[in-house]
């Protein structure tokens, strides 16, 4: 069985998904907040967990522009708005 | 991989694809409102989040996306007309899909057995609405890959047809993003 794109993906999103998970752990551990720079970091993950998902397995990537347009910019309002509520509003 | 030079389309059955625009907006809508709730409501929030297990959101991340690798597998596999090939990767899909409806019930089970009531606060409301109905998902997407599966052993599906697992991946990758914003939103950042 030949190794395939798909499988790097995945390998990937396995990676991010342990970061996300040691970054969450610091704050955990200690029952603290989630400090800015890994609250970004662990924001930034999501969001490029969320493209390869989006692209490459929902296949975006070969749709039509106006599809992939809504899907990413779903990701990127959402993803967005958590990162200024969470991040920027509380200074 | 060699580069397709066809005119961009998209995967899986076009009603497919009005279902995931659909839940995108409502779970979006869910997203943005426990992310404005834990700003107005620290105090509500922080504890809350304290007493659910990392552990077993981010368990539950590699279990969606290895569920979500095996369905593209098997898609690939009836592209090469390797029916028997995509029945075993459904399968695995399905392996995955169970493996998180059992790690979430179990952290279901044990919220209900230290009292957790869903109408206490906003938190408890939310929490309830999103891992709630992304629960629901999961389990229809099982149900899917279970259907799907069935009918790939009795050779239903090959080169000229593959409609139904193209679409059931697309689904079960629509509830694999959804969960890519909920759990850094409700489990990691706190």
């Amino acid at each position: 069985m030949r190794f395939t794109k798909t499988d790097t993906v995945f390998a990937l999103l396995a990676l991010a998904t342990l970061a996300s998970w040691w970054l969450g752990e610091g704050a955990a551990v200690g029952g603290q907040h989630l400090g800015t720079a890994a609250t970004l970091a662990v924001l930034a993950l999501a969001a490029f967990k969320g493209a390869l998902i989006a692209l490459d397995y929902m296949e975006l990537r070969h749709a039509p522009a106006l599809w992939r347009r809504a899907v990413m910019g779903w990701l990127a309002v959402v993803l967005g708005v958590i990162a200024l509520v969470g991040v920027g509003l509380r200074g | 991989m060699a580069e397709r030079a066809v005119a961009p389309r998209l995967a899986g059955d076009g009603i497919v694809w009005l279902l995931v625009l659909a839940e995108l907006l409502t779970f979006g809508l869910l997203f943005v409102s426990f992310a404005v709730a834990r700003h107005l409501q620290p105090a509500v929030f922080a504890p809350g989040q304290a007493a659910l297990s990392l552990h077993t959101g981010a368990l539950n991340t590699l279990l969606l996306v290895a569920a979500s690798w095996a369905a593209v597998r098997a898609v690939r596999a009836f592209e090469a007309d390797r029916g028997d090939l995509g029945a075993h990767w459904l399968l695995a899909a399905l392996a995955g899909a169970i493996g998180f409806l059992v790690v979430k019930t179990h952290e279901f089970v044990g919220k209900v057995q230290a009292g957790f009531d869903w109408a206490t606060n906003a938190f408890t409301l939310l929490y309830t609405l999103l891992t709630g109905f992304h629960y629901l998902h999961v389990v229809v997407g099982a149900i899917v890959f279970a259907v799907l599966w069935r009918k790939a052993r009795s050779g239903a599906y090959g080169r000229s047809h593959h409609m139904g697992p193209a679409s059931g991946a697309v689904f079960w990758h629509m509830v694999d993003l959804l969960w890519m914003v909920l759990f850094p939103l409700v489990y990691v950042i706190r």
